[in-house]
């Protein structure tokens, strides 16, 4: 390995009550690709948001090629070569590709008029999209481009601006299994052309397999760095937290009943052509798996009446149930834990307990009027149960992370009466211990005789949880896989339409 | 009701102004045009706080003054020239009011179209009827026309406060229940602040959009009663000019935001008294009249601007003291700070 070009010494930073970063030493070289692990809160963003001139250290030194930069500056981050590629991607939807990719930067023509040569544009474009292994033009519009596609746009950008450092923030949290498989590739590209790589996951599969070193934080601190065999998750884990975690699964307390929801050739309007046909039973927890775009979301909008079914039968404990709007949904027990909590779960700007109170207000109220007494008391009755971490009930919902958010949003199911829980990606962006309590609580609910629906497109996830997984494929369902034959494997095969999923 | 931070700021600004213009002025609080100013602040505080439920809901009402225009031809049409009696008259006008708002919030929240365009043509459809209803000409009641109990009601006083002014207190009093006590008033201001949140709660949102319209269009309605009871005489090309425009003016210096989900009707009255007290001040202050709009525009230019920098200095002094440095703007700090 070459010497670094970059390195940090005893990088501290203090907050007045709280030490976010306790001399942290790091450095990187050229073509080196880093693992950054760690629990939310143990740093990374900060350490990072350091890198980048965003937040000045409290104590440490950074120095770049040698010399010392002090006061390090976004502009001269990114002078030095090191780029960002977010976790909420920031591009403009409605501008192409290319434009994204020279936004600030566009060739000009006609002099002083200043128009934007957008031939120029996507001819330099292209052989950055290329390098990438992009297969999409650079004159397709943003908004027409797939989540990783995006992804490839912010790279191609990185590397138009000379990056030597590119730093993904879970980069993947978002992806397919197979564009995560693609991202991967890129990395290693990446690598190969001498560029650096920061790779910030809670999915450890992916830093074991694409990490030189790994860098693991806790509570502002660095415990560990693994180098070559050490790379191993249940390590990496071991050090995160401080202990070895369980295995993930949590086997029912009893064998699952009579089906609870059934979905009866289910036709959404998203692919109208293609039938469903799935039953969740009671107690169970049925893991829903496939590719993004494969239909998934959608299935669960049209459950839950956000989206009419365009033909079939929703049958609950074996009687048909007409659900033309998701409040005939909540009055029949069927709740929807959404994928995206900030938009779709939460009101933000609302107090939390208005949020858990949200769904079943009625229930609050006297004669129309909302008595706040009873509210309290069911929403401190959450917090408890939940164990969600505020300074108060009342603080706006907002202000919390993303693990007390996804227990708010659950509170508000809890509070009443499930029968049904559809969770859409539960614990994506949220924290290994916040992600566990969301498992328990998802095996306590089944225990109670909720049947749990859960779509994910964390293999983790989908293997660890599920008591028994259908596996979606463009529409309609590929397959059903039972506990003891659930693999990696077996439900790609099925995800991608290869049917053969005893062939391996 | 909790008084915020704002309400109270717009609340010495009105004792400011009001000290002010007393001083130059003594006029300014002869019970005679106290009595005026609080008749005005009735009759513009009706249909203001009708305009905030639809901002509360994330949308806007431009229709106002037309519909002022319109119900008041057909109510003094009615009265006078039908002679349908006067109770059924008030009936039919705030049913024909409610009905306004059924349509537009079915073209909004059912029909996808956008709130703004809805009710701008609201606005030139009302006033285009209006004026051909009644042929262009003043409609007004004949001479000797007389109904003592409605003109009591409307425009009679109680011990020098007008009528106006003790229906616009009543209503205040029914809509801020609605708004800030019942589980209505909470689905209104979770459909403003996040309509897919809402949707995904199980809320029927169309229903609670086409509410605020009916709502706003109802107490609209109602608004334009008193109003054609005041005026007597309504030229249907000028009545009610620009009134959405006051409406809106007063609901946004009360704290609404067009964005949706915060507003409420104690900063709506506030807004209303003020600028109502603002235009008293032209008058009594010897301002050229023709200035009148430049002196409310620049009154509310001035406290929104100084409303935004006030917000900004308290959330930069609420984040130095949860960091302790000049962290920048960044959630992820704050969420990594409550993790640790």
């Amino acid at each position: 390995m070459r010497p670094p070009f970059l390195t940090m010494t005893g990088i501290t930073k203090r907050y007045p009550g709280i030490t976010a970063l306790d001399g942290v030493n790091f450095s990187i070289g050229p073509g080196e690709v880093i693992g950054l692990v760690g629990e939310n809160g143990a740093g990374k963003s900060t350490l990072m948001k350091i890198l980048g001139g965003v937040v000045q250290p409290s104590a440490g030194r950074i120095e770049l090629d040698g010399d010392e930069i002090v006061g390090l500056t976004v502009p001269r981050a990114m002078q030095g070569g090191i780029a960002f590629v977010h976790q909420e991607l920031n591009l403009f939807e409605n501008l192409t590709a290319a434009a994204n990719i020279f936004i600030g930067r566009e060739p000009l023509k006609a002099g002083f008029m200043k128009l934007v040569d957008n031939k120029e544009l996507s001819r330099r474009a292209r052989p950055l999209l290329d390098q990438l292994g992009a297969d999409f033009d650079a004159d397709t519009p943003v908004a027409e481009l797939s989540l990783a596609e995006m992804q490839l746009v912010e790279i191609a950008k990185a590397l138009s601006l000379g990056a030597r450092l590119v730093v993904m923030d879970e980069p993947t949290s978002s992806l397919t299994a197979s564009e995560t498989e693609r991202l991967l590739t890129i990395v290693a590209k990446l690598k190969a052309e001498g560029v650096s790589v920061v790779y910030i996951s809670h999915r450890l599969g992916e830093v074991e397999s694409c990490a030189d070193r790994v860098i693991v934080l806790r509570d502002g601190r660095r415990v560990a760095e693994l180098a070559g065999r050490e790379i191993v998750a249940g390590l990496m884990i071991r050090h995160m937290i401080g202990r070895e975690l369980r295995t993930l699964y949590r086997p029912p307390g009893a064998a699952p009943g009579d089906a609870i929801l059934e979905l009866v050739g289910i036709r959404t309007s998203h692919r109208p052509g293609q039938e469903v046909n799935l039953a969740v039973r009671r107690g169970e927890i049925l893991g829903l798996a496939g590719l993004v775009g494969s239909g998934r979301t959608e299935l669960a909008r049209t459950i839950f009446g956000l989206d009419r079914a365009q033909g079939g039968e929703v049958r609950i404990d074996g009687k048909p149930a007409r659900i033309g709007h998701s409040r005939d949904a909540v009055e029949k027990g069927i709740y929807l834990v959404p994928e995206d909590r900030k938009r779709s779960g939460l009101v933000l700007g609302f107090p939390v307990r208005d949020n858990i109170t949200l769904a079943n207000l009625g229930a609050y109220a006297k004669s129309g009027l909302v008595d706040r007494g009873s509210e309290t008391v069911e929403a401190e009755r959450q917090r408890a149960k939940l164990d969600i971490r505020l300074p108060g009930i009342s603080v706006d919902v907002g202000s919390l992370s993303g693990g007390n958010q996804q227990k708010v949003v659950l509170g508000k199911w809890l509070s009443m009466s499930p029968r049904v829980l559809i969770f859409d990606e539960p614990t994506r962006g949220i924290d290994v211990g916040a992600k566990n309590e969301i498992y328990r609580l998802m095996r306590e609910l089944s225990d109670h005789g909720v049947g749990i629906l859960m779509i994910s497109s964390d293999m983790e996830e989908i293997i660890g949880v599920s008591d028994r997984v259908a596996v979606m494929h463009e529409g309609r369902i590929a397959g059903f896989l039972e506990r003891a034959d659930l693999s990696e494997q077996a439900i790609l095969s099925l995800a991608v339409g290869r049917s053969g999923a005893h062939e391996a | 009701m909790k008084i915020h931070r704002k309400d109270l700021g717009l609340l010495v600004l009105i004792l400011v102004v009001g000290a002010v213009v007393a001083f130059i002025n003594p006029r300014f609080l002869s019970p005679v045009n106290l009595s005026n100013t609080s008749n005005l602040i009735g009759l513009f505080g009706l249909f203001a706080l009708a305009q905030a439920f639809v901002i509360i809901s994330g949308g806007i009402e431009l229709s106002v003054g037309s519909i002022i225009a319109l119900l008041g031809v057909i109510f003094v049409d009615l009265i006078a020239s039908t002679g349908v009696p006067w109770a059924a008259a008030v009936v039919i006008v705030i049913a024909l009011g409610c009905l306004m708002g059924l349509v537009h919030g079915f073209l909004i929240a059912k029909v996808g179209l956008q709130p703004f365009v809805v009710t701008l043509c609201g606005l030139l459809i009302y006033r285009g009827v209006a004026r051909y209803y009644t042929d262009d000409a003043t409609a007004g009641f004949p001479f000797g026309a007389s109904f003592p109990t409605l003109e009591w009601l409307t425009t009679g006083r109680f011990y020098g406060i007008p009528h106006s002014l003790i229906a616009f207190a009543m209503a205040t009093i029914i809509m801020g229940v609605v708004l800030h006590r019942s589980v209505f008033g909470r689905y209104l201001y979770a459909v403003g602040k996040n309509e897919e949140a809402a949707r995904y709660s199980g809320i029927c949102t169309p229903c609670i959009t086409i509410s605020a319209y009916v709502i706003c269009c109802g107490l609209t309605a109602v608004a334009a009663i008193f109003i054609a009871m005041y005026t007597r005489s309504i030229s249907p090309s000028s009545h009610g000019n620009f009134y959405e425009l006051y409406a809106i003016a007063a609901a946004v210096l009360g704290g609404c935001s067009l964005r949706g989900g915060e507003g409420s009707t104690l900063g709506v009255v506030l807004g209303t008294v003020l600028l109502q007290v603002l235009q008293n001040l032209v008058n009594l202050l010897g301002i050229p009249s023709s200035l009148n709009f430049a002196v409310m525009g620049s009154v509310i230019l001035i406290g929104v601007l100084a409303d935004q920098q006030f917000s900004r200095a308290r959330m930069l002094a609420k984040r130095k003291k949860a960091l302790g440095g000049p962290g920048l703007p960044s959630a992820a700090v704050v969420q990594e700070r409550e993790h640790a």
